[in-house]
């Protein structure tokens, strides 16, 4: 066990490094220098360079970039907000968007779980079929067509819920946010939950615990629910995936200061250092949920572990 | 009374039934078959997949044919007729090819017919007319070309980087499986989201930055199936003999190994396609996409959203197509899963 985690620690810090340094190595193919005025005498700039640490060899440069990184030191905004700290832009948005994204999984989730027991408790009703539909739809529209749809006939023609963020009704407004990004969440829980559930139902301990007579809730929910949850841990990565990019545009959408709108904001007003920050910031979040993932797995299935070991 | 001969006679097959076995199928014999006829006759009972099928052909031959059919071109502006609302001429009373637009901001739907205002109740436009008075249904199905385009080449990635990849980290092993490995793992550790969207941020946006950011990251998934099967393959007795008998290693991998390894291979070419048109869509949208005057579904949504309080028309149909796109290539995917490998349905 300790080998395995061990091994998943080790290429989790290669990957944050290979990021960090395509990261410093974009920076540094960037055209034009912050120093490029021509009032500034050879003399001034040196001065400049020094202070900065600019007339330090690559691998001492690479070496402080890292340090600064991983301290949180991402440097200032040069457009969206003039000589930002860029740690503060970030600590604003980030609890934002983790809020929605939580929201979004929990919602899902027990929505998805619900919806597959169900199809798989009735199989081949009309109940199953109407999951298998509504899962199918879930993942093949892309989570924007949700919040389109909805920030246009609830936001908009109706006027129920407010079709941008707004700070002061914070909860009601990332109701529509919410539900758009949970769709993928719900229709791949829903999923995965039905044919797990399938399988338990029909397996033999099922069979023995409902002879013993006890009653279908315990059935259902000690021996049957447990036993089907363990491999949904699976979905967490793919959905964490989803989240991020779906993040991306429904924030766009809704106006919502979160990070995803920070950096597509920062792409198209060319806020280098931001984009940079903010994609450090997904990378880091993004490995360390495939590395919690990872662990979990080998914790809870042992054969998993035991394969990852061999290859 | 019933003696016991009546009732015998009384008693039909259909009184008889398992109980609590919903799940007992009855055994057929099968004639024997080959295995593409198999999978053939597995995917025509699937009604999704060919409705998926039918959706896709119907697609591409809008994409060809949509914008000449519309007599317009997806770059001709005409600053008269800007933002009009779907029209067909004689279509009048259709609702929602009227060419009346409706406009919702004050409260109450104000609705004005804008042909009529315009005096061109001849003209029409399906889709309406963008901002620059581009005719919308031109653009869409000319965006359409992109997802397309988009969706062939993450077939040739998939098969030429993914497949290769993967059939010499299977056949090879050691050290050659080892480290390809390695790269497989770190790639997959970074977000897609964040390769594609550095990379477009370093080069110009555009259908070839768009390109080479897939080949990056589509090849991964279809590099580890190939090399699952192939690991699995080249154990087997009829490889052993093949290596026996002088035959060469690209023989053995093209001949022996490639065929039995077809089936999943197409259904991972079929899974790419969604995703890839999604990331080209997510580029389009978050302003990476191709620039104008070319469009794609992206880009027309992207744009479209911008008014969509005032001309929900500009950006319902791109959607729509999208949506459809989306929808029949994972129908379609499906459906080739469950007809090719029934085995592989729970993965």
């Amino acid at each position: 066990m300790l080998k395995y985690i061990a091994k998943r620690v080790m290429i989790s810090v290669i990957t944050i490094l290979i990021i960090l340094a395509a990261l410093f190595t974009m920076l540094h193919s960037m055209p034009g220098s912050p120093f490029n005025d021509e009032k500034i005498t050879e003399v001034q700039r040196a001065n400049l360079e020094a202070k900065y640490g600019l007339d330090q060899p690559l691998p001492v440069q690479f070496g402080n970039y890292l340090k600064a990184m991983l301290t949180g030191d991402f440097g200032v905004s040069y457009v969206i907000q003039k000589n930002m700290p860029i740690s503060e832009l970030l600590r604003a948005r980030i609890p934002v968007s983790i809020r929605i994204g939580l929201q979004a999984v929990i919602l899902g989730s027990v929505i998805g779980l619900l919806m597959g027991i169900l199809a798989a408790l009735k199989r081949n009703s009309p109940i199953d079929t109407s999951a298998t539909v509504i899962s199918v739809i879930g993942v093949a529209f892309p989570s924007y067509v949700f919040a389109m749809a909805m920030s246009y006939f609830i936001g908009f023609r109706l006027g129920w819920l407010p079709l941008l963020y707004s700070t002061t009704e914070a909860m009601r407004s990332t109701v529509m946010p919410t539900i758009s990004l949970s769709f993928f969440s719900m229709a791949t829980v829903a999923r995965f939950a039905r044919t797990e559930m399938v399988d338990v139902m029909g397996s033999d301990y099922m069979l023995l615990a409902d002879s013993k007579g006890i009653s279908s809730f315990r059935l259902l929910g000690v021996h049957g629910l447990r036993n089907a949850l363990i491999p949904i841990v699976t979905v967490l990565a793919p959905l964490t995936v989803e989240l991020m990019t779906g993040s991306l545009v429904v924030e766009q959408i809704f106006a919502i200061p979160g990070i995803g709108s920070l950096l597509v904001s920062a792409i198209q007003f060319n806020d280098y250092n931001v984009v940079l920050a903010v994609v450090f910031v997904y990378s880091v979040m993004f490995i360390a949920v495939m590395l919690a993932v990872d662990i979990l797995y080998g914790v809870i299935d042992p054969r998993i572990r035991l394969a990852k070991e061999d290859g | 009374m019933m003696t016991a001969k009546q009732y015998a006679a009384s008693v039909e097959r259909e009184d008889f039934v398992l109980a609590n076995r919903h799940d007992l199928g009855v055994d057929k014999v099968y004639g024997s078959q080959s295995f593409w006829r198999d999978a053939l006759g597995r995917f025509v009972k699937n009604k999704g997949a060919v409705f998926g099928l039918v959706m896709i052909v119907l697609i591409v031959i809008m994409a060809f044919a949509g914008p000449a059919l519309s007599g317009y071109d997806y770059r001709t502006q005409d600053m008269a007729q800007r933002n009009l609302p779907p029209h067909v001429a004689g279509w009048e009373s259709v609702p929602f090819f009227s060419g009346v637009s409706t406009d919702y901001s004050s409260g109450t739907p104000v609705r004005t017919d804008m042909y009529e205002l315009k005096g061109i109740r001849d003209v029409t436009h399906i889709f309406g007319t963008d901002a620059l008075g581009r005719d919308q249904f031109a653009r869409v199905w000319t965006g359409t070309r992109v997802s397309l385009y988009v969706a062939l080449v993450a077939i040739l990635i998939d098969t030429f980087i993914g497949m290769s990849f993967g059939l010499v980290s299977g056949y090879f092993g050691g050290r050659v499986d080892f480290f390809l490995q390695r790269i497989v793992e770190i790639l997959s550790t970074i977000p897609t989201t964040v390769i594609v969207t550095l990379l477009i941020v370093v080069m110009k946006p555009g259908l070839a930055s768009i390109t080479i950011a897939l080949m990056i990251t589509e090849w991964i998934g279809m590099s580890r199936v190939t090399r699952a099967q192939t690991l699995r393959l080249k154990e087997q007795e009829f490889v052993l003999a093949s290596r026996t008998l002088g035959e060469s290693t690209p023989a053995i991998i093209f001949r022996e190994i490639l065929p039995n390894i077809f089936g999943q291979i197409i259904v991972m070419c079929m899974m790419t396609i969604p995703n890839a048109i999604f990331t080209e869509a997510f580029l389009a949208f978050i302003g990476l996409g191709i620039p104008a005057p070319l469009a794609s579904l992206g880009s027309l949504i992207s744009d479209g959203f911008k008014s969509m309080t005032m001309y929900p028309f500009l950006v319902a149909w791109p959607v729509i197509v999208l949506a459809l796109l989306m929808l029949s290539f994972n129908l379609m995917a499906d459906g080739l899963r469950d007809a090719f490998d029934p085995k592989m349905k729970e993965m």
